[in-house]
């Protein structure tokens, strides 16, 4: 098992340079946009003051102020420095640590993520082993169209339709739709926050879910009924094992290989629907910090919250690597390079 | 042997059209190009034909001095005179502030927007923002992607490393976040989404055509060619391209009902085609200001998408299935078309692996 030990940190080691290149065309796609973070500021301190004008020595002095007066390839190496020694600077919008506006935000994108990981990997997976026992027949059939539509289904819509329906308004009133948690529910019992926060994050995890719910029960059906099609299957079969154990020792560690390797698809997958679904919503995490970044023009932020992102996209893809060698003992890392 | 792809594409033709499903989305995907095409003809707030002072004109189409400034709709008309209406008789931008914010109604069939503005008829208008912004981004992305792709796969080496370490960053992106980070700094306009969208979908293509060069390159006939003298260029494009394409097209497909989702979901967040352009996206973000009550406003833009993204994925779907008809039937890969997507690089086990994943529903064979 130390070979899984070294082959991780290789990956990590090579998981390195397209992190540089990640951040750097965030960078430069950052810097080189016209609108500077230094006008949107002076705008917005200015707009509210009669005859003010934000004259080209203004602008010259808060660029100076936050370092972006210096050369480009300076800037972007000054941040990687700083990054090395994790530290993401001040937001430029309310000089908070970026590391501390991160961290809040990722806590409660990861609690979305996660309850919606597990969640469709739940449910998918026992469906995708039934239906493969009942392949053709027509409630499988309306099951699979009824999937297909749900795949299909912008996550936008179906967050916007939710709250019309179930958010009050004229329709039903089931679900708060705004925030993590109501406000001044850090005094409550325990059990009524629990209460507050699953109601509250019950629709954006719907959301988050049904897309990759719809994608891993197919995924999960077509492995089934193809591993059940193998010789090896049949063998299980003819030497009298029973139809449990022929399903779930026998069929089921394989068909799980492909599920696996597409949590590597559906983890970036999810946390770039949050961007949407979050806003959407307004929960305070990644996605919306991103999208409220992007719209102030908020450049450290934005940097972090590229960064981490990619940081969770090659964690997701590392997991999935390693989930695949617990399930399938034929795949060993063992260092033979090419 | 220069050439046999005019029997392979009857052949996939062939299949295709034995595919009911495939069938119906392709007779969709045409009816939304004839919308489109015809959006003028069908909601407009001219008359189409119009009798008027003795003379027939076309008012929907003609800016002449004499009627530019009649208003057809207003009175009783003239006797003799007639006029033939669109079938929804209100333009894009046909604003009505004394009937905003309406239910579905016999006059505005699908209600109006915020600013009484018809609803129908800027769902049939915007039908062609939607389609060009996913045919020109994907034309972009599969140009970019070929190109790419065809370089690292023809000549490998130091091109193919540069490449495919591109391909791996650009894969691992937030690339609905890069996209709208950089739609905030561009001047709103509907080239740049376009653009970006497309800059952003080539990562997919490329990596698809690089693995077809790759094969192709040890193919007899490309061998033979080379042996020739011929030059790189009319290899590449005369004898591997067209043998590559079959994948690019499926992808492409795809690729056009992911740019219009994207589309829609930067109209709906603000980053949109800038109005007065009407945007299916865009009419579905206004329903969140009346979030309260105004279902028309989110039903029916939402279900415009809807049907156009299933209809693309279903024509892909079906493509797919009729070029490769020994492929298992992994469908739907509308979001993300997962061969798109980084599949784990397990670097020095790949031919390990190779040989389940094969097997596996979510590798390309």
């Amino acid at each position: 098992m130390a070979d899984v030990g070294r082959y991780v940190i290789k990956r990590c080691l090579l998981t390195i340079p397209t992190l540089f290149g990640i951040t750097l065309v965030t960078f430069v796609v950052l810097q080189l946009a016209p609108g500077g973070p230094a006008e949107i500021r002076l705008q917005a301190a200015l707009s509210g003051q009669r005859e003010a004008r934000v004259t080209e020595e203004i602008i010259e002095q808060t660029r100076r102020l936050y370092g972006l007066d210096r050369p480009i390839h300076e800037r972007y190496l000054r941040w990687v420095a700083r990054i090395v020694r994790l530290d993401f600077g001040e937001s430029y919008k309310d000089h908070r640590p970026v590391i501390e506006k991160v961290w809040e935000a990722l806590k409660v994108t990861l609690v979305l993520n996660v309850i919606a990981i597990v969640a469709s990997y739940v449910l998918s997976i026992p469906w995708g082993v039934y239906s493969s026992r009942i392949a053709g027949s027509l409630v499988d059939q309306v099951v699979t169209v009824a999937l297909f539509i749900l795949y299909s289904l912008p996550s936008f819509w179906v967050a916007t339709m939710m709250i019309l329906f179930l958010g009050g308004g004229e329709f039903l009133d089931v679900f708060p739709t705004y925030g993590f948690r109501s406000y001044g529910s850090e005094a409550w019992p325990l059990a009524r926050q629990l209460w507050d926060l699953s109601s509250h994050i019950f629709l954006p995890v719907v959301c988050l879910t049904y897309g990759s719910l719809a994608l891993l029960s197919r995924y999960a059906r077509v492995a089934m009924l193809e591993v059940v099609g193998q010789d090896y299957i049949r063998t299980a079969r003819a030497k009298g094992l029973g139809e449990g154990s022929v399903i779930f020792k026998h069929a089921f560690r394989n068909a799980l290989i492909p599920l696996i390797t597409l949590f590597a698809n559906v983890f970036p997958a999810l946390i770039g629907g949050s961007v949407i679904v979050e806003t959407i919503f307004s929960i305070p995490g990644m996605g919306k910090l991103g999208f409220d970044s992007v719209l102030a023009r908020d450049y450290p932020v934005i940097m972090a919250v590229a960064t981490i992102s990619a940081v969770l996209t090659l964690v997701g893809i590392l997991v999935s690597d390693l989930l695949y060698m617990v399930v399938d003992p034929r795949v060993s890392f063992e260092g033979q390079s090419r | 042997m220069k050439r046999a792809t005019g029997g392979f594409a009857r052949e996939v033709a062939r299949r295709f059209r034995e595919d009911a499903l495939a069938m119906c989305g392709l007779c969709l995907v045409l009816g939304l190009f004839g919308v489109a095409a015809l959006a003028d003809l069908l909601a407009n707030d001219r008359p189409l034909v119009a009798k008027y002072g003795g003379e027939i004109w076309f008012p929907a189409f003609s800016n002449a001095p004499e009627i530019r400034d009649v208003d057809f709709a207003a009175g009783p008309l003239r006797p003799g005179d007639w006029v033939l209406w669109p079938p929804v008789p209100y333009g894009p931008t046909t604003y009505d502030l004394a009937r905003r914010l309406e239910p579905p109604t016999r006059d505005h069939l699908l209600g109006t927007d915020d600013r009484g503005r018809d609803v129908l008829s800027r769902l049939i208008h915007g039908s062609r923002v939607s389609l060009s912004v996913g045919f020109v981004a994907v034309g972009v992305a599969a140009v970019a992607g070929v190109a790419a792709g065809a370089a690292a796969g023809y000549w490998a080496g130091t091109v193919d490393m540069v490449i495919s370490r591109a391909i791996e960053i650009m894969i691992c992106f937030p690339t609905f976040f890069l996209i709208l980070t950089v739609l905030a700094f561009l001047p709103p306009s509907i080239f740049w989404i376009m653009l970006v969208i497309g800059l952003t979908g080539w990562p997919g293509i490329a990596r698809l055509v690089r693995g077809e060069f790759l094969k192709l390159k040890e193919v007899d006939y490309v061998v033979a060619a080379r042996a020739t003298g011929a030059r790189s260029s009319s290899v590449m494009l005369k004898h591997m391209l067209p043998n590559a394409m079959a994948p690019v097209l499926v992808s492409a497909t795809f690729g056009v009902a992911g740019a219009i989702l994207t589309e829609s979901a930067l109209s709906f967040l603000g980053f949109g085609v800038p109005p007065p352009t009407p945007s299916w996206g865009d009419t579905l973000s206004q329903s969140r200001n009346y979030i309260e009550f105004a279902w028309w406003l989110t039903l029916f833009p939402g279900a415009a998408i809807f049907l156009t993204v299933t209809a693309y994925s279903l024509v892909g779907e079906g493509l797919r299935d009729a070029i490769d008809p020994r492929s298992a039937p992994r469908k739907w890969s509308v979001v993300f078309d997962p061969s798109s997507l980084p599949r784990p690089v397990v670097r020095g086990t790949d031919e390990a692996l190779a040989s389940r994943r094969s097997g596996a529903p979510g590798a390309r064979p």
